[in-house]
C-alpha cells in the first residue's frame, strides 16, 4: 500500500527543479526588492523538499520520475539515487547560504538586479543535471548551466569580469560541443540515450569508444581539469564574490558528476582503457599545479581560485582507483570517497570565497599582503577561512579528511598505493598556501588607521557558519555515507571484479 | 554491381565531423571573437550534420525520429548560445573598444 507520503515523495525530482524554474522569471518581472524576497523563500522551500527528497532515497532507494510520463526510451527520466540526493542536498545548503549572503552583499545596487533571476535559473539547472538519466537532456542542462554562470561572471560589467566572462563562455560551449559530439556517437553506436539502458548495451565498438573519449574530453575542459584549466581562475575571481561561491562550489562539480555516471555507465576503463589512468595523472597534476600556482597568487580571490583547481585534480583520482580496485566494495569506496570530498570541497571553498568577499566589502580590496592584522579587523572572516582551510589540508576531524582517508584506505588495499602519494603530498601543498595566509591574517598591522567599511551581518557570519559545516561533516557525515555507499556500489556493479 | 566503399551517410558523417574540426581550428587560430562565436557555430553544425547522418544508419529503413529531436533542441539551444554570446561581445565592445581577447587584461582589475 502506498501511504500519501510516498506518492508526494514520488514527485520531488520535478518539485525540487520547478521550484526554482518558476521562481526565476518571477524574480525577472519583479522589483529588485520582490526578486530579493522571492529567491529567499524559493531557497527555504528547496532546503525542505531536497532534505526530504534525500530521506525518502535513504527510506526506499532511487527515486524514478518519469517527465510528462513518457519514460524512457523515447521520453526523459529523471532518477535520483544517493548520489543525486547528496548533490541536490549539497546545492540546496550552499544555495541557501548564497541567497542570504547575497541578499546582504549586493543590498539594493541596481548593477546587481539581475543577480535573482539568474542565480535561480542556474540552481535549477544545477538540480536538473543531478537529476536527469538522459544523456541528450544532460546536454541541455550543462547549456543552461552554462550560459546563466557565464552572465553571472559579467555581472558587474567591468572590463576584468566581461572578459573573464567571454574566456569562460567559449571554453565552456567548446566543451558541451565535445561532450554534444560524443552523445552523437554514442547513440550511433547503441541507439539509446537513457544511462540506465547505455549500462545494458554492452558496446565495444570503435563508434562508442570514440564518443566516450570525446563526451569526457568535453566534460574535462567543462570541469577546469588541469591542463586545461585557464579560464577557470579568472572567471572564479572576477565574479563577484558570492557567485564565484557557487561557480567553485557547485558548477564545476556539475559536470564532473555527468562524467562519473557516464563512464560507469559505459565501464569506461573496459571500453576505453587508459582513459581512468589518464584522468587520474591529469588529477594527479592539477592537484600539484594548482597549489603551487595558489602559493604565488598575489590577490586572495585568485589564490582561492587556484586552490579550487588543485581540489578539482582529486575528484578525478577516483577513476584510476576504482580501475585498481580488487573488490566491489573498494571500487564503491571510492566512488563515495570522490562525491565526499565533493561535499566538503563545497563547503569549504564557499566558505572561503564568501569570506573573501567579506574581506574585499571591508578593506576594499583582496591584495594579500595589505591584510595584515585581519584577525582583529574582520576576526569572522580571518576564522571562517582558517577553518575551511582545516578542511581544504584534510586535517581530522574535517570533511576534506574523510575523503582523503577513504582514499588512501583504498589506495592502499588494492595494492595501487602510488595513488596515496598525490592525495597526501596534496594536504602539505594546501598546508604552504592556506598557512601562507593565515600567518599574514595573524600579523599586527602596518597603519592602524586603514578605511574600514561596514559590513551586513550576513555577510560576516555565512561564512563562518559554512566552515564550521565544512568541518562538522567530517564528524556527523556518516548519514551522508550511508546514502552513498548504496548508490555506489549499484553504479560500480559493471566495472568492479 | 559492388557496394560502394562509403555510403551517403557516412560521408554525411564525415562531413559533419569535417566541418567540426574547422570550427574547432578556427575557434582556437583566430583571435577576432566574432570569429570565434562563428567557429562554435561551425562546430555546432558540423555535430547536427553527423546526427542527421546517424538517424539513417540502418540502410532500407525509415529514419529514426529520435535524432531529428536532437537536432531541433540543438539549434535552440545554440542559437540562444550565440545570441548571448553577440550581447556579450557587443557589450566588451562598448566598454573597452577591443575585439579580441589579450592574453594578460583580465587577471588584475
Amino acid at each position: 500500500m502506498t501511504s500519501m507520503s510516498d506518492v508526494f515523495a514520488a514527485q520531488l525530482p520535478a518539485l525540487t527543479v520547478a521550484v526554482l524554474i518558476f521562481a526565476a522569471p518571477l524574480a525577472f518581472l519583479a522589483s529588485a526588492r520582490g526578486a530579493r524576497i522571492i529567491a529567499l523563500v524559493a531557497a527555504f522551500v528547496e532546503v525542505v523538499a531536497a532534505g526530504w527528497l534525500a530521506a525518502s532515497v535513504a527510506a526506499s532507494g532511487p527515486i524514478i520520475y518519469r517527465i510528462g510520463g513518457w519514460g524512457a526510451p523515447l521520453g526523459i527520466d529523471f532518477r535520483v539515487d544517493g548520489l543525486s540526493a547528496v548533490m541536490i542536498a549539497l546545492a540546496s545548503v550552499v544555495g541557501l547560504a548564497i541567497t542570504v549572503y547575497a541578499a546582504g552583499y549586493f543590498g539594493s545596487d541596481e548593477r546587481y538586479t539581475y543577480f535573482w533571476p539568474l542565480w535561480l535559473f542556474l540552481w535549477g539547472s544545477l538540480v536538473a543535471l543531478f537529476s536527469s538519466n538522459d544523456a541528450f537532456n544532460l546536454y541541455v542542462c550543462l547549456e543552461l548551466v552554462t550560459i546563466s554562470a557565464v552572465a553571472l561572471v559579467g555581472i558587474g560589467g567591468s572590463k576584468a569580469a566581461l572578459t573573464a566572462a567571454m574566456r569562460y563562455l567559449l571554453a565552456a560551449i567548446a566543451g558541451s560541443l565535445f561532450y554534444l559530439f560524443g552523445v552523437a556517437m554514442l547513440y550511433a553506436a547503441t541507439g539509446v540515450l537513457d544511462l540506465t539502458a547505455l549500462s545494458q548495451v554492452a558496446t565495444k565498438s570503435p563508434t562508442a569508444q570514440v564518443g566516450l573519449v570525446l563526451a569526457i574530453v568535453g566534460l574535462v575542459v567543462k570541469t577546469a581539469l588541469v591542463p586545461i584549466h585557464f579560464w577557470l581562475p579568472p572567471a572564479h575571481a572576477n565574479a563577484p564574490s558570492p557567485i564565484s561561491a557557487v561557480l567553485s562550489a557547485l558548477v564545476v562539480k556539475g559536470s564532473f558528476f555527468i562524467a562519473l555516471r557516464l563512464m560507469f555507465a559505459l565501464s569506461g576503463g573496459e571500453l576505453a582503457p587508459g582513459l581512468p589512468l589518464m584522468l587520474g595523472l591529469m588529477g594527479a597534476t592539477a592537484i600539484v599545479w594548482g597549489s603551487v600556482q595558489a602559493f604565488s597568487q598575489v590577490r586572495l580571490k585568485m589564490l582561492v581560485a587556484y586552490s579550487t583547481v588543485a581540489q578539482i585534480g582529486y575528484l578525478f583520482v577516483l577513476f584510476p582507483l576504482v580501475d585498481a580496485a580488487s573488490s566491489h566494495q573498494q571500487a564503491a569506496t571510492a566512488v563515495s570517497a570522490g562525491i565526499f570530498h565533493a561535499v566538503s570541497h563545497a563547503l569549504a571553498k564557499s566558505a572561503m570565497f564568501l569570506a573573501a568577499g567579506a574581506v574585499l566589502v571591508r578593506f576594499g580590496h583582496d591584495r594579500i599582503a595589505d591584510l595584515a592584522g585581519l584577525v582583529r579587523t574582520a576576526p569572522a572572516a580571518a576564522f571562517a577561512f582558517g577553518i575551511a582551510g582545516v578542511s581544504m589540508l584534510g586535517l581530522p576531524p574535517s570533511g576534506g579528511f574523510v575523503s582523503k582517508w577513504l582514499y588512501v584506505s583504498v589506495a592502499l588495499s588494492s595494492g595501487a598505493w602510488w595513488w596515496a602519494i598525490p592525495v597526501l603530498l596534496g594536504g602539505l601543498l594546501a598546508a604552504t598556501y592556506v598557512f601562507r595566509v593565515i600567518a599574514i591574517f595573524l600579523r599586527s598591522p602596518e597603519s592602524a588607521d586603514a578605511q574600514l567599511c561596514k559590513v551586513h551581518p550576513a555577510v560576516t557570519w555565512i561564512p563562518l557558519l559554512l566552515a564550521v559545516a565544512s568541518l562538522l561533516v567530517g564528524v556527523l557525515g556518516q548519514p551522508v555515507l550511508d546514502l552513498l555507499g548504496p548508490a555506489a556500489l549499484a553504479m560500480t556493479a559493471g566495472v568492479a571484479p | 554491381m559492388t557496394t560502394p566503399v562509403l555510403s551517403q551517410t557516412d560521408i554525411y558523417a564525415l562531413a559533419g565531423a569535417l566541418l567540426f574540426c574547422i570550427g574547432l581550428y578556427g575557434l582556437m587560430i583566430r583571435p577576432h571573437l566574432l570569429h570565434k562565436v562563428l567557429a562554435l557555430n561551425i562546430m555546432s553544425t558540423g555535430i547536427f550534420f553527423v546526427i542527421v547522418a546517424v538517424a539513417r544508419r540502418v540502410p532500407g529503413q525509415t529514419p529514426d525520429p529520435l535524432p531529428h529531436a536532437m537536432v531541433l533542441t540543438g539549434i535552440v539551444v545554440t542559437v540562444s548560445a550565440t545570441a548571448f554570446a553577440l550581447a556579450l561581445l557587443k557589450r566588451i565592445f562598448t566598454e573597452t573598444g577591443a575585439v579580441c581577447l589579450d592574453d594578460t587584461g583580465d587577471v588584475d582589475e
